[in-house]
């Protein structure tokens, strides 16, 4: 019975839920035991199963009174980048020891107004930087996907790679995740699920622990594309705590989905036919072009002609933006603190020790292209590129109602294998455009590769117009039919 | 007036440029709901945001905003209706970010001037360059503990305006007029309370020397002199110092120094060598800053009348004197009793008897124009009764006195003294003939041509009535009389 119930998503959930065909607390105890049985993974840094059964026991005497919330009794795994009050919030990092927040942020908070059960915090990329999670202070995150006939581990993607794997093993009916520069499309692609990133200011950032604040957005990563439309509608939202959050009403996306795409126009960018792009991620775009064209779509070629330099300018401006954010782990209030003979000794060993070498890399970058004398070499030319990217998306958005391009470059593979950091780097090729741009964008699985991995592809759309993107996504995922999941090798 | 001080070599021209810091009124701090009152328990106004903690974002105070564009109205500045917020990055243990919010490239006010009220009743015109927003970083206390520093976050994130000048000043004096001058600007506005001990203002002291005529030296930067005095005490030791260096055949180099109060000096605090590289770039947790045209407009309408407009008035409406009116409206207080006082009077008596005995009551009883033990209705009272003759100028000083003492009305005083003045020409006549036939010798020294004798006589008359005889009545019949 356990292992049926994790099965579920948002939607049948609800649905068993509403219909009483299981109470939360049931729901909630199969999460926290397919969480024990699958540690291997190392998807969770922190699980709290006492306080998701106190969470689950509430929603269910709300369910008995009539009053449950759209995410009422639902189990979600939450990215260890979300304050929560009073859990363990790490950032992955291990100059964040101990920090329990007094507040929480407010995706998380709009989740708990919303009924939602916490299982846990997700494991990630340390402060969100990486494209594999293995930056993580509390080691790297198994994918559930395997290789067929081989048992190598693979990475899950990164850095929200604890909630792809997470969702892909059914540890939860839905989590979190956070977008900075492909930090939900592409582990959601190497992992078979469905991840959004919203329209920079659509959710919150308030108590987002910050990687780059300028292109960082929270969404959803989940089992279906409607599991991601309920849940995105939960978290989005004017905050009048995040200055940068726009004060727009959240539509009901999920009643957008209808899989019709008649009188739509999708654009086919071609400057994403990048060399040595594999012809097995070439040959499943061509079949999303199909099934976009099937529901109706119009396709398009446009062009994007500075897509070309996102991927330099994403990693002037990212690291900029994280230089300064991460000032802030000093040791002086709370987290780790490493002694030294003076102050500016005690800052080099607690950053030194508490700042992992992904993290100190960009730092080291971020400072110096700001420093003075580079600052008009590298930051003021990456903002120049910034806007001429954001300029060639609304030319395209003149003609196209979305895009459609691969969400990565590769399918999932082994810890380790990319150990120089450019290698590392140009996984974010297909998804860094749309944080430049600010734009919604997201990752749904279009079919296995030929070593048996799952492949996503990736839909963008016009500012604010998630409802379209979803709607793409969703004739999509009607097409492809993807309902491969991974063997459940953890569970031994 | 020349301000030139003389070197070894020949005349030396100071050069001066302030950086006031002015905290804001308000109650809250520029980017968190935090409270600002002074004085508080260390650590007991800091919210998360001003902590610097995990995921806590700025949201811009609008007060503080609206008290900025004032102060840049109050010095007739342009205002930018678009500015942005920067990033200042640099560690220290009580700036909680690892950054500080400022503005850099595009404050919120631009270009304005200040007037200064010189000694001799002119003005001079002192250039603005800027106004800019920021956050105050908190505070290290290093005395607290012998290897230990204790931070205090309580100001940290409170909102400062930070006001630029134009190298514009010449001298000690100047700099501490233009200090006085934009102290009392902000008090007019109501946008900072200027309390210098409070740490409510505190410049930095832009220093250097040149042959008149000659290009600007190199310059050093005084950091944090908090009191007018210092600033003066800076700016003469600072020049001084550079003068003999030049003069004994050194070059000045760029630093930032510190002023020692105790020993009054100023010391090296850091080289431009090591100056730091803050690595300003936009701030991308705050949008840029935008006001409305109609709303500044709206803001410049409800300013109050400020201490310059005050000035003009005062000397066009009341005929004072441009030095009196300048003292008066230094504060907003004073002006205002002198305009209770002096309406429907004689102005000039008014303005006379406030700058002379009251004043001086004031810096005798160490009170202020809002604590004072006569009120502006009492003094004008007093005046009404010089100006109708009922007393003299110099009763009217013993009645002041009585005044102070027991609060009491004037013309009670008068008449429980009996202080009327004596009008009565018949009953002057008699104390003046009784004068005169007591000293017949000097009466006859006057008339064979002593004329310096008269102001005896007078005197002789006063002390006869008890100084009650009407002075007026008093000169024009002694006259006559002598005159025989």
């Amino acid at each position: 019975m356990a292992s049926d119930l994790t099965k579920l998503g948002i939607a049948e959930a609800r649905a068993g839920l509403a219909a009483r065909e299981f109470s939360a607390v049931e729901l909630t105890t199969a999460f926290i035991g397919a969480i024990e049985a699958a540690r291997g993974l190392n998807a969770y840094i922190t699980e709290t199963p006492d306080l998701a059964l106190e969470q689950a026991a509430r929603s269910d005497a709300r369910i008995a009174a009539g009053t449950a919330g759209p995410l009422e009794g639902l189990p979600i795994g939450v990215k260890d980048l979300f304050c929560t009050k009073g859990v363990l919030t790490t950032a992955a990092s291990h100059i964040l020891d101990g920090f329990t927040p007094t507040y929480e942020s407010t995706v998380t908070a709009n989740l708990w107004r919303d009924g939602a059960v916490l299982l846990g915090k997700l494991n990630m990329d340390e402060f969100a930087m990486g494209g594999s999670n293995e930056n993580s202070y509390y080691g790297p995150v198994v994918n559930p996907w395997r290789r067929d006939g081989d048992s190598a581990a693979l990475v899950p993607g990164g850095s929200s790679g604890g909630s792809a794997a997470a969702v892909a093993a059914d540890l939860c009916v839905a989590a979190t995740g956070t977008d900075t520069g492909g930090s939900i499309r592409q582990p959601a692609s190497f992992t078979g699920t469905v991840g959004i990133k919203p329209t920079y200011g659509r959710c919150s950032r308030f108590g987002i622990v910050a990687f780059a604040s300028s292109l960082e957005q929270a969404g959803p990563m989940t089992k279906s594309v409607r599991d991601a439309a309920i849940l995105l509608g939960s978290m989005a939202g004017h905050d009048p705590h995040d200055s940068t959050s726009v004060p727009l009403p959240v539509p009901d996306y999920a009643a957008a989905l209808t899989g019709d795409l008649r009188g739509r126009k999708i654009g086919i960018p071609k400057e994403y036919r990048i060399d040595g792009l594999s012809p097995e991620i070439a040959a499943w775009w061509e079949r999303g072009t199909a099934w976009a064209r099937d529901a109706g779509a119009e396709i398009v070629e446009i062009s994007l002609p500075h897509a070309q330099y996102a991927l330099p300018a994403y990693y002037i401006v990212a690291p900029a933006e994280a230089s300064s954010n991460l000032a802030r782990y000093d040791g002086v209030r709370f987290g780790l603190r490493v002694p030294g003979k003076d102050l500016t000794e005690m800052y080099e060993n607690t950053r030194g020790e508490g700042f992992g070498k992904e993290v100190r890399r960009r730092i080291l970058i971020g400072t110096y292209v700001l420093s003075a004398g580079y600052y008009d070499a590298y930051y003021t030319r990456a903002q120049k590129l910034r806007r001429l990217i954001a300029g060639d998306f609304e030319r395209a958005f003149e003609t196209v109602d979305a895009v459609l391009a691969p969400t990565a470059p590769s399918a999932a593979y082994a810890g380790g294998e990319k150990a120089d950091p450019i290698a590392m780097y140009l996984g974010d090729v297909f998804t860094v455009t749309a944080n430049l741009a600010g734009l919604p964008a997201m990752s749904v699985p279009a079919g296995l590769s030929s070593e048996g991995l799952p492949l996503g592809l990736q839909v963008i759309g016009r500012p604010f117009d998630e409802a379209g993107v979803l709607n793409v996504g969703y004739a999509l995922e009607r097409a492809a039919g993807f309902s491969a999941k991974p063997a459940a090798w953890w569970r031994g | 007036m020349s301000n030139l001080i003389q070197g070894a070599t020949g005349a030396w021209e100071i050069v001066i440029g302030l950086e006031v810091h002015a905290q804001v009124s308000s109650n809250a701090k520029l980017f968190s709901g935090a409270a600002t009152a002074f004085g508080a328990e260390p650590n007991t106004q800091v919210s998360t945001v001003d902590a610097g903690f995990p995921g806590m974002l700025p949201v811009i105070n609008r007060y503080c905003v609206e008290q900025a564009v004032k102060t840049g109205l109050g010095l007739k500045a342009k205002i930018n209706l678009t500015s942005v917020f920067d990033r200042k990055n640099y560690f220290y243990a009580d700036l909680p970010n690892g950054y500080q919010i400022s503005q850099y490239k595009d404050p919120i006010v631009g270009e304005g001037r200040l007037l200064l009220d010189m000694p001799d009743g002119s003005t001079r015109e002192i250039g603005i360059t800027r106004l800019h927003l920021e956050q105050d970083a908190g505070k290290s206390m290093h005395d607290q503990h012998p290897n230990l520093t204790f931070v205090d976050l309580n100001r940290a994130g409170v909102a400062l305006m930070e006001i630029v000048s134009e190298p514009d000043l010449r001298s000690a004096e100047e700099a501490a007029l233009y200090l006085t001058k934009l102290r009392t600007v902000l008090r007019y506005l109501g946008t900072c309370d200027g309390n210098m001990e409070e740490g409510s203002m505190r410049a930095d002291v832009n220093v250097s020397v040149r042959k008149p005529g000659q290009p600007f030296g190199t310059r050093c930067e005084i950091k944090n002199v908090n009191s007018i005095r210092f600033v003066r005490a800076a700016v003469e030791y600072e020049a001084r110092r550079q003068i003999d260096i030049i003069e004994d055949g050194g070059v000045i180099h760029q630093e930032t120094r510190l002023f020692d109060s105790g020993k009054g000096v100023t010391r090296s605090m850091r080289s431009k060598e090591d100056a730091h590289d803050y690595r300003y770039f936009p701030d991308p947790d705050l949008l840029p800053l935008v006001l409305d045209a109609a709303w500044v407009e709206g803001l410049k309408a409800g300013l109050p009348e400020l201490p310059d407009e005050k000035k003009a008035r005062l000397v066009a409406d009341y005929g004072i004197k441009p030095y009196d009116a300048g003292v008066l409206v230094a504060e907003r207080e004073p002006a205002d009793f002198f305009e209770a006082v002096a309406r429907g009077r004689d102005s000039r008596l008014a303005a006379s008897w406030i700058m002379g005995d009251y004043f001086a009551m004031l810096n005798r009883l160490g009170k202020s124009v809002t604590d004072s033990p006569v009120s502006a209705q009492a003094l004008g009272e007093l005046i009404d009764l010089i100006a109708d003759d009922t007393i003299s100028g110099r009763i009217a000083k013993e009645v002041f006195e009585a005044m102070v003492e027991t609060g009491k009305a004037p013309a009670a005083i008068v008449e429980e003294k009996g202080l009327r003045q004596v009008t009565d020409t018949g009953a002057i006549e008699t104390a003046i003939d009784e004068v005169l036939a007591r000293n017949q010798d000097k009466v006859a020294e006057y008339r064979s041509g002593k004329d310096k004798l008269f102001g005896f006589f007078v005197g002789q008359v006063m002390k006869a009535t008890q100084g009650k005889a009407n002075p007026a009545a008093v000169n024009d019949i002694l006259k006559a009389k002598l005159q025989g």
